[in-house]
């Protein structure tokens, strides 16, 4: 059986910023109660080096975070591994985390970024509709795959 | 600075504001898309091409603190967690001790054990991640390798695969310390007024005990490799020792009864460039020691001490600025608590010349120090028998009015500051962070930087890294927890002729 990571990141303090880790949590809640196997989830403010350990323990993983940018409610797209330089803040590239990963381990796991549209940022505010209706979409699509994913992964 | 000096000083701070004021279109923050924007520097260059200013801008949001008004006061352990992804525990245990002065109820002996557990913990991994991946670029990797070559996996490159996987490896394992007591890091569940919310259970203490030695191990292992790196590199001795990376400033830090740093609790010390003592405080009268004055140019706040007034960006014994951090944790100290962070300390004061040592870049040697003392202190706390006491909180009985709580957070002392009404909501909260504490030095810093760098209008991104390893030392977080998508902030340099024309922007994404 294959393992999958869903790791989502964010700030949940900062209303959409948070999308990731809502996204996470209830796909945990989703899969506990269906019983899906296989699935490991966790979620941080942000990524960074030690996520190259957590990644390389399994086969497949899903990064979800929000996003301010695009039209559409979600976006799903595999990454690469590519090492950046962070600047001053304290996280790292889900791409970046991906490279340590090969580097370190050998090991480069397909690895998807799923990002749900964002667009109010505020401290602790709650989730706006709109966010809430991306993030419901996201949901949707994420079970739908994690039930069936492709083939050739 | 002498009279002549500051007036000349001032001279061209008032040109430069000028200038700013005048291009204000031009250098005006962008519109903050997921929030942190950008960091910007603006330089300007005086008809030589030489630095007349340097200037570092970043937004500064304190919406936490408006937010948390109506809010019951026993939440604010959660709610101020969230203001910083990169230092949730410093806040959390800060808010946390906010509320037992609110309440005014005094921890159980195990429950502080377990607090300063938790948060020594979060302090070792925290300085592991800014030695090996944020400030060990500039000297593991070197601040002249290529851009490409300045991160994580060009610091692997330089110490090995081996040495990589025990960084990494450490870092988690130290975090499993935080997740036991407090849960999830986004929804932490530890602090509470009076103590905390978990006991350590003794099954599990041979496991922390492990974990502690190996701490000590990796931070001593960590110590050889910045010795035998950078320490082992003339050049960089040079450029740590250099005048564009020195200020004559006040240093502050948190001691316990025997003037030793401690990151917990005890009392706010504050030395002068000499390294005299100027003041001592306790939490609850932070605001008589400290104040904060604005600038035109800049969100942030520059705090001082308010005994001395504004002076303005100026150096030497009648200075009213100070920093924090771990450099100024151990310039405001009389040593260390623990033996082998003792006699690392020792070294680094014998090899840089004594106290006070004024050079910004020791930070990141003052930072391996702090290391050790943490992996001591945890490697202390677990083997006390206490710590796996049950008897971890007592519950508060008193109303709550107003509540102040003091930690020094990985890059430097951080306050918290409520007051409520008697139902225990929210009337007033006052956050200094360590950032804001070192915004002032910070600025001087950039600006002292691009000045000896920057010559005849000759810029290369080499010289911008320099000038941003001054403000990297300082270990900064800018503003909060949220990211930008792609995962850091990006810095934009802009360079301004005489004619405030810029003749050039360089952008580190």
């Amino acid at each position: 059986m294959r393992s999958v990571l869903c790791y989502g990141y964010g700030n949940p303090g900062r209303q959409d910023d948070g999308l990731g880790v809502a996204l996470v949590e209830q796909l945990e809640t989703w899969a506990m109660a269906e019983k899906i196997p296989g699935l490991t989830f966790d979620s941080n403010y942000q990524l960074n080096a030690e996520d190259a350990l957590a990644i390389a323990g399994h086969d497949l993983v899903i990064f979800a975070d929000a996003t301010g940018e695009g039209a559409d409610a979600f976006a799903f797209r595999r990454l690469v591994p590519h090492a950046t330089i962070a600047f001053s803040t304290h996280a790292m590239a889900p791409e970046s985390v991906l490279a340590l990963c090969a580097e370190l381990y050998g090991k480069q796991p397909p690895t998807w970024l799923l990002t749900i549209r964002g667009s109010a940022w505020e401290p602790n505010g709650a989730l706006p509709a709109a966010a809430q209706a991306n993030l419901a979409a996201a949901v949707v699509f994420l079970k739908e795959w994690l039930r069936r994913p492709p083939a050739a992964v | 600075m002498n009279p002549e000096a500051e007036k000349v000083f001032n001279a061209g701070a008032a040109r430069a504001n000028a200038a700013y004021a005048g291009q204000r279109r031009n250098v005006t923050i962008n519109p903050i898309t997921r929030l942190e924007g950008h960091g910007k520097i603006d330089i300007f260059l005086d008809g030589k091409g030489d630095v007349e200013r340097a200037y570092l801008q970043v937004p500064e949001l304190r919406g936490f603190e408006v937010f948390s008004l109506g809010r019951p006061a026993e939440d604010m352990p959660q709610i101020t967690s969230r203001i910083c992804g990169v230092c949730p525990t410093a806040h959390h245990m800060a808010a946390t001790k906010a509320l037992d002065s609110l309440y005014q109820v005094e921890p159980t002996s195990a429950g502080k054990k377990i607090r300063e557990l938790v948060y020594n913990a979060f302090t070792l991994e925290d300085h592991a991640l800014h030695v090996f991946v944020l400030g060990g670029p500039d000297f593991i990797v070197g601040p002249e390798a290529p851009p490409e070559l300045r991160n994580i996996v060009g610091v692997i490159g330089k110490v090995g695969l081996e040495a990589g996987k025990k960084v990494i490896s450490m870092r988690r394992r130290v975090r499993e310390i935080t997740s036991y007591f407090g849960g999830k890091v986004v929804h932490p569940v530890l602090g509470l007024p009076g103590g905390v919310s978990k006991a350590l259970k003794a099954e599990d203490l041979p496991k922390f005990k492990e974990l502690a030695t190996a701490g000590v191990e990796f931070a001593e292992w960590t110590l050889g490799v910045f010795k035998s790196i950078v320490l082992g590199n003339p050049e960089y001795v040079k450029m740590i020792t250099s005048d564009a990376y020195t200020h004559k400033t006040c240093y502050m830090g948190t001691v316990d009864a025997n003037n030793n740093v401690n990151f917990y609790d005890g009392v706010t010390r504050v030395v002068d460039c000499n390294g005299k003592e100027v003041c001592k405080f306790t939490a609850k009268q932070y605001r008589d020691f400290i104040a904060e004055h604005t600038e035109p140019w800049s969100y942030m706040k520059f705090t001082f001490l308010k005994d001395r007034g504004w002076n303005g960006f100026a150096e030497g014994p009648e200075s009213s600025i100070y920093s924090v951090g771990p450099l100024a944790r151990l310039n405001a100290a009389d040593g260390m608590a623990t033996p082998k962070a003792q006699a690392a300390y020792e070294e680094f004061y014998n090899t840089l010349g004594g106290k006070p040592v004024h050079h910004t870049l020791a930070n990141h040697w003052a930072r391996v120090i702090e290391m050790i003392y943490a992996a001591e202190r945890i490697e202390q706390l677990v083997n006390d028998p206490e710590i796996t006491s049950p008897d971890v909180r007592r519950i508060p009985t008193a109303l709550p009015t107003e509540g102040m709580g003091i930690v020094e957070a990985p890059r430097g002392t951080l306050f918290h500051h409520y007051q409520t009404d008697v139902n225990g909501l929210i009337t007033m909260a006052n956050m200094v962070v360590a950032t804001g504490n070192n915004a002032a030095r910070i600025a001087m810093s950039i600006d002292r930087a691009a000045k000896g760098l920057i010559k005849g209008g000759h810029v290369t991104e080499g010289l911008l890294n320099k000038v941003e390893m001054a403000f990297r030392a300082y270990d900064p977080c800018l503003g909060c927890a949220t990211h930008t998508l792609p995962g850091h902030m990006p810095l934009r340099a802009r360079i301004y002729n005489q004619s405030r024309e810029i003749v050039q922007e360089l952008v580190q994404d």
